[in-house]
């Protein structure tokens, strides 16, 4: 299995880890199996024998106009994705984009973007990433998909009984430093969690991984403590992050965090490689790197299910 | 340049000549020697990270990753998106040491001392 799964909870077994290495176990078997969503679905439902609540998916990291020779139809790619997300059967709620929606902030390529993503026929809920803030005047991805979000385009929205933050962690950074929340966001967030009854589940996205999954190559976010700390009491919190091109997975207590695959180019796994650049895999493995994710909340569990599809394989 | 027309002994005095005669006219103050000196962006890295240059010397980064970068020193310079193979240029006309780094990846760090 490809995933890179942390486990950093306190010695001793819990029915919560026992679950989720059943989760992992039977999305290792479904890739073998087909690769296919819904199938996959309906195993991990069996497997942690629950009613299905809601069910979302994530997809980020599209770079389209990226066309270097790491993959150079980005934006073939992502629409292979969304034909999968046409074919699922069962219809999610919604859509999130964990950003890098363009690969240099051109308007065509959010056209491009726009015209295949639109498709899926779902509400979208995007947070920028780095690569989507170049255009000169930076105002694309504001005016595009920041209406009615604060600052730089963070926001928070309710979907089932499910409170999610939509945080931007990719302006003002700071030389030698990481991704980057700043003070206001973080008041707001502050702001934002205070009166939620602590059994809200959160589920919280943004384009870099909120925890520090590789120093040296900046994947991490400065100032996430803090973050995390206004999440504390919560008992069920989902961190879903793009950035890397790659699955990653950690619990820490009461967060899960996750990183989804891109649709366009995969990167290296942390330190090896010269740098995380786009990695140039076979072209025939290109597509078992690049993938979408499923993510499926169930009432009283207190961690989400989530599926990581590869585009095939 | 017309100057490689000459040959032999008297080549480097001619040269010098012409030189010392044409760079106060167009640097003015600056050292006679204004150089253009290259950084090179591979892997995430500025190559050199750190380079000693003079006043009125300029200084090209170009990016040869597939992956876009950027050059700023807050205050000082600051460069469009660099995507690959893109240039930008700086002339120093301060002393001083330039700290830089790439907005976009922030771990991306480098110096110009200017003296």
């Amino acid at each position: 299995m490809s995933h890179d799964h942390h486990h950093d909870e306190e010695a001793g077994v819990s029915r919560r880890r026992v679950l989720e290495c059943m989760t992992w176990a039977g999305t290792g078997v479904l890739w073998t199996i087909s690769g296919g969503v819904p199938r996959s679905l309906g195993l991990v439902d069996a497997a942690s024998a629950a009613e299905p609540g809601l069910t979302f998916l994530q997809i980020s990291d599209s770079h389209v106009g990226f066309d270097k020779p790491a993959n150079p139809h980005a934006l073939g790619t992502l629409e292979e994705a969304i034909n999968k997300v046409k074919a699922l059967q069962t219809k999610p709620a919604f859509m999130i984009h964990t950003g890098d929606i363009s690969h240099l902030s051109k308007a065509s390529e959010f056209d491009d973007a726009d015209r295949i993503i639109s498709q899926a026929k779902l509400d979208v809920h995007y947070v920028p990433g780095e690569h989507d803030f170049l255009d000169e005047e930076v105002k694309f991805y504001k005016e595009r998909y920041g209406k009615g979000t604060k600052g730089p385009g963070y926001y928070s929205f309710d979907a089932n009984g499910v409170h999610f933050v939509g945080l931007v962690n990719v302006v003002d950074l700071k030389a030698g430093g990481l991704g980057n929340l700043g003070a206001e966001q973080l008041e707001w967030l502050e702001d934002d969690l205070k009166g939620k009854s602590k059994s809200t589940p959160i589920v919280v996205f943004a384009h870099i991984p909120l925890w520090t999954v590789y120093q040296q190559w900046g994947w991490g976010t400065e100032d996430s403590a803090r973050a995390l700390e206004y999440l504390k009491g919560f008992g069920s919190v989902t961190v879903l992050n793009g950035h890397i091109h790659q699955v990653m997975q950690k619990v820490e207590g009461n967060v899960t965090f996750h990183t989804a695959r891109s649709t366009a180019f995969p990167q290296p796994a942390p330190g090896t490689a010269p740098s995380p650049g786009p990695m140039k895999v076979e072209d025939s493995r290109l597509r078992s790197v690049l993938g979408i994710a499923s993510v499926n909340f169930k009432q009283g569990d207190q961690r989400l299910a989530i599926i990581d599809t590869p585009l095939q394989g | 340049m017309t100057l490689t027309y000459f040959r032999g002994l008297g080549r480097h005095l001619l040269l010098r000549f012409a030189l010392a005669a044409i760079i106060p006219l167009t640097l003015g103050a600056y050292s006679a020697q204004a150089q253009e000196v290259q950084v090179t962006i591979d892997n995430f890295t500025f190559t050199p990270p750190e380079l000693t240059v003079k006043l009125g010397d300029t200084v090209t980064w170009t990016n040869h990753d597939d992956i876009p970068h950027t050059v700023v020193s807050a205050g000082k310079f600051r460069s469009k998106t660099m995507d690959t193979d893109n240039s930008f240029s700086f002339t120093f006309t301060a002393a001083g040491d330039y700290k830089y780094f790439c907005s976009l990846h922030p771990h991306m760090t480098g110096m110009i001392k200017v003296e």
